[in-house]
């Protein structure tokens, strides 16, 4: 109790010294605040630039902002997803970003106005080469594979990673996905409510593969100087997942909301988001990248569903997905 | 007695806290929307396992419970502190654990293996049940346990120098007391497995094991369709209700005489099946529910050097957290410690924490920044979780002292105050140790409604593990969640040993 008291107290104080400069408040992902998230780092350079407060506030992105409405303090928000804009477009919330789109490095194109892409990344299963010695060569392979290969997955009706899983196998295989997911079923060890758990499950050794982005295997290289964790890359295609900030548009800011903007596509953030993330960079030729990163295969086909077409394919993916594993 | 509008008082407020964010969420909806697809089978499986989980629990419970009761060896306290952990742990924490002995590589099947016979998959429904009696068995021996001390030890006095034989005695003292604790015992497993999703999901290996708690979790964070997230709301607290009032039609009212408050040798015990039914019981529950927890210790160790600030920032806001909500849960728990008052008390597991949180959150809004309120509502929600354990630990003791101590409080004309200090605190010494440990373990390891909101300098060391997962450091995760089984298991034996001092 006390040490609550404590902490509220001095969270005042710092409110008050601070109260002559401008506040950015943004709205992001719970990763974003750990001491190995990207949230930091951001704070710093922004901060550095701009002589204002930026102030991370992080839970259930979408839901509260859904749920505050006009009324919210956001400013900009930080974290969301690819194949679940439209719900954030139709709320109005936002803001154009203003800022040009033809010179992100994207393996897709992007014109879109409102939502801006700072990192992004793709499907793939990650193995370890130490205990998988014969990946699958394609998702074809992978469907066929014998039943001791083992991988987990993510739920994509709690996981945006699982998500872009029944994507990702609606857009190689369209009507026969059902039967894909039947073929895998023998395959699947687990499903998890979201990708720690999966990956957490992988890295313990329980699963042979788990899904993940084709991005993973750098952090593994950069972070634990461990070159045996790869992405299995697969010729049919890989899903395309980015994230994206947006400005909010009652912000009371909007000349430090426009600042942020333009700060995401930055040099200064491009190239600390690699390894603050753990992504590719949304605009940042590939030869600038860390090192570990560059040395990364990536997928020749990049497939990837606009925002309608993802919400209206989304419930007959999961369906298919639900049914084929249920049975 | 006199405590009866303290009664109404605590009721009011937790149907306040429950109801009313329901309710504000159904409010703030379009509208009532359709099941999605597979609710049906989602509400099968729920109530099926649910009820699996909670007889297991229960049924295992009674000889570990029995042979606790009757036996005195070295290490016992210690024994019956540990045998608490599983169920103060973090979701997540718990499943690697479970996994690493019973998973694909994990001890189980590589000693299968060795032995040159055919693995196991933990994967399926019967690892739903198995992890939530891993979760739950402490839990429902330590409340049988509980039933087992409160019987006056004149009473095995009396039955040995009667001549009655173990099964006598069983039937004539220990079965009726086991009629009492036991269903509600049950209820209240029931009730916490009906909102059961990460660890069903996860090791019932796929969407045949999904529960409704699942669906709520899709419709707010995925589909925001509060309207559909309301209504399963309501189904599962509907369910919930029926299971504490069953329990409640099925337990007696009883008290047990008063007795001296002596633990007693029992004179049936020293017989040699006796003693090794005891010793397999014990020695089979320990290893069941202490080996995921080694590894746990064992897979954090490698991680607790790489701890940095934040965690130990987190470490302390869950302590702060934990004491709060266990003062709070306590306050709450004594005038509520009644049959009626229990099946109220349900109510704070029976709701969706998802909902809840929600609910409070529209709530709150309008008038405060819910971050600022993050960790006291947080301790709030966290007490109102954990007073059904509480409750089912208080009561059964409680109401033996209405009934033993009540008439001679009123022949003395006892005011409410003497009432309470002189007779009914010292009498609950135990329970409320008991039930105060265990809600501050609890709330420890709960992520409670933090995850809704939070800023970064106020997270609670469960979200703190997920963060460390979130951003790829997996050991140090373990390290954390170490960290955290260490605190919330010091905090559970500081109190309960506080109320176990006069048996010592």
């Amino acid at each position: 109790m006390k040490a609550t008291l404590t902490l509220a107290a001095a969270t005042c104080l710092a409110g008050a010294v601070s109260a002559q400069e401008q506040v950015l408040t943004i709205y992001a992902g719970d990763y974003v605040a750990s001491e190995w998230g990207p949230g930091p780092k951001i704070e710093e350079l922004f901060e550095a630039r701009c002589d204002c407060d930026l102030q991370f506030s992080t839970g259930d992105l979408m839901p509260r902002l859904l749920l505050e409405g006009d009324n919210t303090e956001a400013d900009v928000v930080f974290g969301l997803t690819t194949d679940v804009t439209r719900r954030a477009r139709e709320s109005g919330l936002f803001a154009p970003h203003g800022q040009d789109t033809s010179t992100l490095t994207l393996p897709v194109d992007w014109s879109d106005d409102v939502f801006l892409p700072y990192n992004y990344g793709h499907t793939a299963f990650v193995y370890d080469t130490d205990r998988v010695t014969e990946p699958p060569q394609s998702f074809d392979e992978l469907r066929n594979a014998p039943d001791d290969l083992s991988i987990v997955i993510q739920d994509p009706r709690t996981s945006i990673s699982g998500l872009a899983l029944v994507l990702w196998v609606q857009a190689i295989y369209g009507d026969e996905a059902e039967a894909v997911w039947e073929d895998l079923s023998d395959n699947i060890l687990t499903v998890t409510k979201g990708w720690s758990e999966s990956y957490g499950l992988f890295t313990d050794g329980e699963a042979d593969m788990a899904l993940s982005y084709t991005s993973s295997p750098a952090y593994h290289i950069i972070a634990e100087d461990d070159d045996t964790v790869k992405a299995a890359i697969f010729p049919e295609g890989h899903y395309f997942m980015a994230e994206l900030t947006a400005k909010v548009a009652s912000t009371d800011v909007p000349e430090l909301a426009d600042a942020f903007m333009a700060f995401v596509l930055s040099e200064d953030f491009q190239s600390m988001i690699a390894t603050g993330n753990w992504s590719f960079p949304a605009k940042l030729p590939r030869e600038d990248w860390p090192e570990g990163f560059r040395q990364l295969e990536l997928p020749e086909k990049v497939l990837f569903y606009t925002e309608d077409e993802a919400a209206e394919l989304k419930d007959q993916a999961i369906e298919a997905w639900r049914s084929a594993l249920s049975r | 007695m006199a405590q009866r509008p303290l009664a109404l008082i605590a009721g009011a407020l937790v149907c306040a806290l429950t109801l009313v964010p329901v309710g504000a969420v159904l409010w703030r909806a379009d509208g009532l929307s359709a099941f999605g697809p597979g609710a049906w089978q989602a509400l099968r499986f729920t109530l099926w396992q649910a009820m699996l989980s909670a007889a297991l629990s229960v049924l295992l419970a009674i000889p570990v419970a029995r042979a606790l009761a009757r036996r005195r060896f070295r290490g016992r306290s210690l024994l019956v502190t540990l045998l608490g952990a599983p169920f103060i742990l973090p979701v997540i924490v718990a499943v690697l654990g479970l996994v690493s002995v019973f998973g694909a590589s994990g001890l189980v099947n590589r000693g299968l293996d060795v032995l040159g016979v055919p693995g196991m998959t933990i994967y399926g429904a019967h690892g739903v049940i198995l992890a939530h009696v891993f979760f739950n068995l402490p839990l429902a021996t330590r409340m049988i346990l509980q039933g087992w001390l409160a019987i006056p030890g004149e009473r095995f006095r009396l039955a040995a120098s009667l001549g009655l034989s173990s099964r006598e005695m069983f039937r004539v003292i220990e079965w009726p007391m086991l009629v009492r604790i036991g269903p509600q015992a049950a209820a209240v497993i029931f009730v916490i497995c009906l909102s059961s999703f990460a660890v069903a999901l996860t090791l019932g290996g796929g969407p045949r094991a999904t529960t409704v708690e699942l669906a709520i979790y899709q419709a707010l964070r995925f589909d925001f369709d509060l309207g559909r997230a309301a209504m399963l709301a309501c189904l599962q607290l509907a369910l919930a209700l029926a299971a504490g009032l069953v329990a409640l039609r099925l337990s007696g009212r009883a008290g047990q005489g008063a007795g001296l408050d002596r633990v007693v040798p029992r004179w049936d015990a020293a017989r040699g099946p006796a003693r090794a039914l005891d010793a397999f019981a014990i020695g089979l529950a320990a290893l069941f529910l202490l080996t995921p927890l080694a590894l746990v210790a064992l897979n954090g160790a490698p991680g607790l050097p790489d701890l940095g600030w934040p965690v130990w920032r987190a470490a302390l806001h869950s302590i702060a957290v934990a004491l709060l909500s266990t003062a709070l849960c306590l306050i709450w728990a004594l005038p509520l410690a009644t049959r009626r008052g229990e099946v109220v008390g349900l109510l704070g597991i029976a709701v969706s924490p998802l909902v809840l949180g929600t609910g409070l959150f529209i709530l709150v809004r309008p008038y405060v920044n819910p971050v600022a309120l993050a960790l006291p509502a947080t301790a709030l929600v966290n007490a109102l979780v954990a007073l059904p354990f509480a409750l089912r630990i208080l009561r059964p003791e409680a109401e033996a002292v209405r009934t033993d101590y009540g008439r001679l409080a009123a022949a003395l004309g006892l005011s409410p105050r003497l009432w309470l200090t002189r007779i009914l605190l010292p009498r609950l010494r135990r329970p409320l140790g008991f039930a105060a440990g265990l809600t501050a373990a609890l709330s420890m390891g709960d992520l409670g409604v933090i995850a809704l909101f939070a800023d970064p300098e106020r997270a609670t060391l469960p979200l703190q593990v997920y963060r460390l997962m979130g951003s790829y450091r997996m050991e140090a995760a373990q390290g954390a969640a170490l960290l955290l089984l260490a605190l919330s298991l010091a905090l559970f034996w500081l109190f309960d040993r506080g109320g176990r001092v006069a048996d010592a």
